[in-house]
């Protein structure tokens, strides 16, 4: 999506009718958690610290001569405001994530983000189907673990142990499935790869996986799975083959936080990425003591885009980036 | 040659890909909420004429490939190569058998054909879409099966083989669309 300067650029790319089915939404959305007393929080969009996570990039600006950072996500106010006692809370507002444009994604987009206190990832996945399900209508809702799919879809357990032999696997079936350019030494990206490939759009009517590879816990607490195997207590919604929630069982220790802050940090500096300024409000709201909860963040622009049946991003916001 | 990462690739960019010259057809990019990046990306292959499907890790890059399509008038063949001429400047390019392909059954003289130069030398040929050509062989016109639908095989000046109308006859000239091979009806004279 890069920028254009034809002369019809200045007009919307949303229809009105979609920009009408938006409004509505939006209020279908505040509806939801109104009735379930889930309280709507707006927090900064600006902050001096931003997410350390290597593949997602924050978008610089400078305020008063200093670098803040627009949010890719409400993620640590919103858990700030849990330590704070706010108790379960969602923000139905802006994210922004530098370098995302295509199909699916508009690096300035609108993100719903809710945390349950007190409750497990299992529950917030039937929360997160009953939502989808006021929204879209009644569609077949189907759970899964990561490995079952994974195992089913591609004949490798994405659990094993032994990660010598899960890389060479992984790019053996990579290989046989896929034509790619480029080759690396960690499991994750085969398994990104693979699961964004060959998984995901066939995955139909509302669908949720659960228990994904320890290692791509991301801010999600570490459990074990009936087979003894790691597995990170993360789930992720689709429908109809479009990635749309990301939740997690809450990571709450502010030392292991702290661990999983560094190694982001160790994994950009290996491959020459930015290192941003880790959040240290989050660390000591964390310390301070954050409530067990299951939190999870939707992307509203994809649920549109689901509703109206249309294929593009810039169909359903009134500006896209290549607009702007 | 400049460089072009995943981001500038579009449609019609012209880059590098395993030693041969391609065309992007398409470019998806394709990112879970939490993981990598990647593009995964349609190409033409230039030299054989292939479609096919890459994934990069976005921000991976292709050097470009120095690929340009000229509009060429058809001069003759040698019984090697195929002679082409920019009206232009009047400079001559020879194609092997490998690049004019199956073009060479609708390669009239005189007619303005696509050539595809890569580091200066004829790629590929595409004919006009649509050709005209004389039919040299077919099997007697019917007359009186003039209303009925069916065809035969007739044989072409530059060798092609079509299916004509039962009525056609040797020495009419044909309209050819010359993507499909289908008759399109006389040429007007």
């Amino acid at each position: 999506m890069s920028k254009t300067s034809s002369f019809s650029a200045w007009a919307p790319s949303a229809t009105l009718d979609t920009l009408k089915a938006r409004a509505l939404l939006m209020r279908e959305l505040r509806g939801f958690f109104f009735d379930r007393d889930v309280l709507e929080v707006d927090v900064p969009l600006l902050s001096r610290a931003t997410v350390t996570d290597p593949n997602i990039e924050s978008i610089q600006a400078i305020c008063n001569q200093e670098p803040v950072f627009l949010q890719t996500s409400p993620e640590f106010f919103l858990k700030r405001l849990l330590s704070a006692g706010v108790g379960s809370l969602y923000y139905l507002g802006k994210a922004f994530r530098d370098g995302e444009a295509g199909r699916r994604h508009n690096p300035e987009f609108t993100m719903l983000e809710w945390y349950r206190v007190g409750w497990t990832a299992e529950e917030l996945m039937n929360e997160v189907a009953a939502l989808l399900r006021v929204v879209l209508g009644a569609m077949p809702v189907t759970t899964k673990r990561y490995g079952q799919v994974f195992l089913e879809a591609l004949g490798v357990n994405p659990h094993e142990q032994d990660s010598i032999r899960l890389l060479a696997s992984l790019k053996a079936v990579a290989k046989e499935k896929l034509s790619v350019s480029f080759d690396d030494n960690d499991p994750n990206v085969w398994m990104e790869l693979l699961f964004s490939h060959c998984i995901e759009p066939n995955l139909k009517g509302i669908t949720l996986i659960y228990d994904f590879p320890a290692s791509q816990a991301a801010l999600a607490k570490i459990d074990r799975n009936d087979h003894g195997e790691p597995v990170a207590c993360r789930f992720e919604a689709y429908v109809d083959g479009i990635e749309l929630a990301n939740g997690y069982w809450e990571l709450t220790d502010s030392q292991e936080q702290a661990r999983r802050f560094e190694k982001d940090l160790h994994r950009r500096q290996s491959t020459g990425a930015y290192l941003p300024p880790v959040d240290k409000h989050l660390l000591h709201a964390l310390q301070a003591g954050m409530p067990e909860c299951a939190g999870v963040a939707l992307g509203v622009d994809r649920l549109l885009m689901l509703k109206r049946g249309v294929k593009n991003i810039a169909d359903v916001v009134a500006f896209d980036f290549s607009r702007c | 040659m400049a460089s072009f990462s995943t981001n500038d690739f579009r449609g019609g960019l012209k880059v590098m890909l395993d030693g041969d010259p391609c065309s992007i057809l398409e470019n998806e990019y394709v990112k879970p909420g939490k993981g990598q990046a990647f593009n995964r990306v349609k190409l033409r292959n230039l030299a054989t004429g292939r479609v096919l499907e890459r994934t990069f890790k976005s921000g991976d890059s292709l050097e470009g490939a120095d690929v340009m399509d000229q509009e060429m008038e058809y001069l003759y063949n040698d019984g090697e190569f195929w002679h082409f001429m920019d009206p232009a400047s009047y400079e001559q390019h020879a194609a092997d058998a490998k690049a004019v392909g199956d073009a060479h059954k609708w390669l009239k003289e005189q007619d303005v054909c696509t050539v595809t130069l890569y580091n200066g030398s004829p790629l590929a040929i595409a004919p006009p879409n649509h050709v005209e050509l004389e039919i040299v062989e077919t099997d007697p016109g019917l007359k009186g099966d003039t209303a009925q639908g069916g065809n035969k095989p007739a044989t072409l000046s530059t060798g092609a083989v079509v299916k004509v109308p039962l009525f056609m006859s040797v020495g009419e000239v044909i309209r050819v669309d010359t993507r499909t091979g289908e008759y399109l009806g006389r040429a007007n004279k």
